[in-house]
């Protein structure tokens, strides 16, 4: 209380911008931060066992669960993919792979990968771990909700895979889940298993409001002293914004699985028109197969950067650490991500070019699409700038930065190409859309996760992952993946279609055999390396190298935690005071080449800060 | 250095890639090579832009490895090099999107002298309706679909008496004609697809789609559904064949026409079945092809 007063009194005194001009006069204090004006907040800690570990609501713990339960289905997903790339590169060799399997892995390795794999663990397990850290509070406002939140997404897990053992088995509707199909005889799994689908969907949505609600109102209400928005990591603006818009478009899915689930189950007709089977009429009539799509990428669109949004924060924290220089360019960075978002509404029918929607629509959404690779575009330019005249690590976390780079780039600039709405017609539904949409949304964020995890695992655990196995373990995904995803383009460009159970001999499709052939080998090397990365968190975990405080010489809060790893409560006695932005590297006059978010401007009265 | 020097050879070898590759696109058979141009300037734009930003953080690598003791440039900000950045990227967007809003307006508008031909899609395959005479399709409704009326069309309605109906997969079209492709579905989406025509769009069963293009090559196409449309998807397969006038006018004429195959089914089925219900057709099927037709 005494320090508060302190500090009261000198309310009238003013931060200078630049703090070296102002350390020289005795008469104001540089240091001064506003105080707080409400209460700490009071958190519950476990006693139990299972209030520990089980039903806690450490956010902290919350994110670890969020990550294994995630990283699961991932790897469930990651066989499924195995399964498919079997039999397309080497088909009729296993008999148990019918059509109606094959849809079923399709359908169930898109949906793992995009929801229970990437959005989950971007928002769910880095945003519960990191949001909390970073900006400087204990815990999530509504730590209990939060437990809640981490629960209903492992339910909607259970009831997703319970769907591989129903009668029928899961749905094989393609990801998508088109109407009238996806609940029509004729498509695997229209019985239980779509219905397992939906709802397993909008057990999902209802479990990601409460985590996202805490995520907004945590950064937006909890931050310390002296942490203003435009000081905050890219990492907690990436997430903080995509939980926006995961808030905004995910009613959108929750609406359309009701309605499709009504469509089931009592024959309504909101996505169903009237459909001839076997030569009679159903009794469905009058609905829109059109209006699901359209509700459906309302949804899907944005969720693109509900995936890349958190991608772009954290791999702008991690050049900038690893390579000791400031993020070049940080207020475009921050509004790139708020306009990204922003205009991410205003793209979804580029998904819907030939659907048959009003073909008048084309042109406004092909000019949205092309207008969102500016600032996309911008973000690029600033991580490379970020690099230029750095002093760059080129550690296993740096090597996927880079390789979050290449692909990234490579797969933007195919989204160009599809969104320029007549360039799309010869590519969609093609090989090239399945490629372009692997190396962007798929192996881009997977690098940044990858980076992410070997970053930040010394901060979880206390001890550093293995280099030498990280390396190898980047070699061989970042090439391999490259050339899976890289020449699998040019089978768009022959006009393959994706969706193909097989291709038969459709003459201008037999030079594809070999690259099939090639790209399934490749697929099971890439699937093979992530069981060395498997075994470095595990050995990692048990006999890595002990990381002590702050290991890589980072600015942020969640290295500077009194305790590592750090315990519920996280700051010990005293919260944070934060007087500078998070990326003060190379400052010249500082005496180390970085200057923590937490050290006050007469500690480094030489520097010559720009920025605070 | 091996870091640096193993993404140079990433960049290297996908533009060797890109140059020498075997697996590139089918022969154009239409009228739509402007979609291919329009893809070539993206492929020397965008594959610009991507060899440059690469060629850029490969030089980092190089350039500015690690050192201890080191330090890195100290510039948050670089207004004068973040504006210019932002004008340059702009003026690429435009220069690919210009064109291609270009393409796209040549794609929905349809040539006055098309020929009309509806492909009707089920689960799973095709079949296909011509004009007759008139040059108009009549009026259909997918409620009023029978044996007798395998189309669905209004008896009612003139237009359709003389339409050609072609009960198989397998359609002709004339060369150096352009066709309004008119697409119907029966049951779910599926998409009318042939790789050499370059256009594709969906069927929607309960509304009418369209899109064009002018075969202008003879030979023999393979169609592929291009809309995933259940298990069998990747087995509906059609046949579009290109021919010159004679040819094509010998296979019309061995089609069934609405009438003859009305008068086929009477003699055949002895008047077993129920005479269906045709003049309850309220559904705007009937009305936008009528305005289609008008058009």
């Amino acid at each position: 209380m005494s320090d508060e007063l302190n500090i009261n009194k000198k309310r009238n005194n003013q931060i200078k911008t630049k703090s070296s001009t102002a350390s020289g006069r005795g008469e104001t204090d540089i240091d001064y931060v506003r105080p707080s004006e409400i209460p700490e907040q009071d958190l519950y800690h476990g006693h139990s066992f299972i209030t520990k570990w089980i039903f806690c609501q450490d956010a902290k713990v919350i994110g670890v669960q969020y990550t294994l339960t995630a990283v699961f289905t991932g790897v469930v997903g990651l066989i499924l993919s195995w399964m498919m790339r079997m039999q397309l590169g080497f088909p009729e060799l296993f008999p148990f792979l019918t059509a109606e399997t094959y849809y079923q892995m399709v359908t169930m390795h898109g949906m793992i990968m995009v929801v229970y794999l990437l959005t989950a663990l971007f928002l769910g397990g880095f945003g519960n771990y990191l949001i909390p850290l970073m900006v400087g509070a204990r815990d999530m406002v509504f730590p209990y909700v939060n437990m809640i939140s981490f629960w209903m997404f492992f339910v909607a897990v259970v009831v997703l895979m319970a769907s591989f053992f129903v009668p029928g088995g899961p749905t094989g509707s393609g990801w998508t889940l088109y109407p009238p199909q996806a609940i029509l005889e004729g498509t695997p799994g229209s019985g239980y298993g779509i219905l397992l689908m939906l709802i397993s969907l909008s057990l999902f949505v209802i479990g990601f409001t409460m985590g996202g609600l805490n995520y907004v109102i945590t950064i937006l209400q909890a931050r310390t002293r002296g942490m203003s928005l435009m000081r905050m990591p890219l990492t907690i603006w990436g997430i903080f914004t995509a939980t926006v818009l995961a808030l905004l478009a995910f009613p959108a899915l929750l609406v359309s699985s009701i309605m499709m689930t009504l469509d089931k189950v009592l024959e309504t007709s909101f996505f169903m028109p009237t459909i001839i089977k076997a030569g009679e009429a159903l009794s469905y009539d009058g609905g829109s197969p059109i209006l699901f799509q359209h509700l459906f990428w309302f949804f899907g669109h944005p969720e693109v950067y509900i995936v890349a949004l958190p991608a772009f924060g954290i791999v702008s924290d991690l050049i900038s650490v690893h390579s000791r220089k400031n993020i070049f360019g940080y207020r475009m960075m921050v509004w790139a991500i708020v306009g990204i978002g922003a205009l991410s509404f205003f793209v979804w029918a580029h998904h819907m070019y030939v659907s048959g929607m009003s073909p008048w629509f084309g042109f406004f959404f092909a000019t949205t699409t092309l207008i969102i690779a500016v600032p996309t575009a911008l973000k690029v330019y600033n991580w490379i700038l970020t690099l230029w005249r750095g002093n760059i690590r080129i550690n296993t976390v740096m090597l996927f930065c880079l390789g979050f780079i290449v692909t990234f780039v490579n797969g933007g600039i195919t989204g160009i190409f599809l969104g320029n709405v007549a360039v799309d017609v010869p590519l969609s539904d093609t090989y090239f859309v399945i490629a372009h949409f692997h190396m962007v949304m798929g192996i881009a964020p997977l690098m940044v996760i990858f980076g992410a995890i070997y970053h930040w695992f010394p901060l979880v655990t206390g001890r550093l992952m293995d280099e030498k196995l990280g390396k190898w373990h980047f070699w061989v995904t970042f090439l391999g993946a490259y050339s899976i995803y890289f020449p699998m383009h040019y089978l768009g460009f022959i006009g393959v279609p994706r969706r193909y159970f097989e291709m038969y001999d459709s003459p201008y499709m037999t030079s594809a055999i070999g690259m099939n052939e090639f790209i399934s080998v490749a697929a099971f090397i890439v699937g093979a390396a992530q069981f060395i990365f498997f075994y470095n968190l595990v050995k990692s975990l048990r006999l890595g190298k002990p990381a002590g405080k702050n290991p890589w010489k980072a600015n942020s809060l969640e290295w500077l935690t009194p305790d590592v790893p750090p315990t519920h409560g996280n700051w010990g006695e005293k919260l944070p005071v934060v007087h500078r932005w998070a990326y003060d590297y190379g400052v010249p006059g500082a005496k180390e080449d970085y200057i923590p978010q937490t050290t006050a401007p007469s500690e480094v009265k030489d520097a010559e800060v720009e920025k605070t | 250095m091996f870091t640096g020097l193993v993404f140079l050879a990433v960049i290297i070898g996908s533009i060797v890639f890109h140059v020498w590759t075997p697996w590139w696109w089918t022969d154009i058979a239409s009228n739509w090579s402007a979609m291919d141009d329009t893809i070539i300037l993206s492929f020397w734009i965008g594959g610009g832009v991507f060899i440059l930003v690469c060629l850029f953080m490969v030089y980092c690598i190089f350039r500015y490895q690690y050192k201890e003791g080191r330090r890195s440039e100290y510039k948050p900000e670089d207004k004068k090099l973040e504006k210019g950045l932002t004008w340059l990227t702009t003026i690429g967007v435009v220069a690919l999107l210009a064109p291609g809003l270009v393409v796209w307006n040549n794609y929905i508008r349809v040539p006055d002298n098309a020929i009309q031909v509806e492909v009707m899609a089920w689960q799973w395959g095709w079949k296909y309706r011509l004009p007759g005479q008139d040059g108009k399709l009549g009026a259909s409704n997918n409620r009023i679909i029978s044996d007798n009326n395998p189309y669905g069309l209004n008896i009612d309605d003139p237009n359709g008496k003389d339409d050609v109906f072609v009960e198989s997969n397998e359609l002709h079209l004339l060369k150096d004609r352009p066709v309004k492709i008119l697409l119907r579905s029966i049951d779910v989406l599926h998409n009318f697809y042939v790789p050499q025509f370059r256009s594709k769009m969906d069927a929607v069963p309960g509304t009418i789609t369209y899109y064009w293009f002018e075969p202008n090559k003879n030979g023999e196409y393979e169609v592929l559904c291009a809309e995933y449309c259940g298990v069998a998807h990747y087995a509906m397969r059609g046949k579009v064949v290109v021919e010159d006038e004679g040819s094509y006018k010998k296979w019309l004429s061995e089609q069934d026409t609405f009438s003859s195959f009305m008068a086929k089914n009477r003699n055949n089925k002895l008047n077993k079945e129920k005479l269906v219900k045709i003049n309850n057709l309220s559904s705007n099927e009937n009305s936008v092809l009528r305005k289609q037709n008008v058009r």
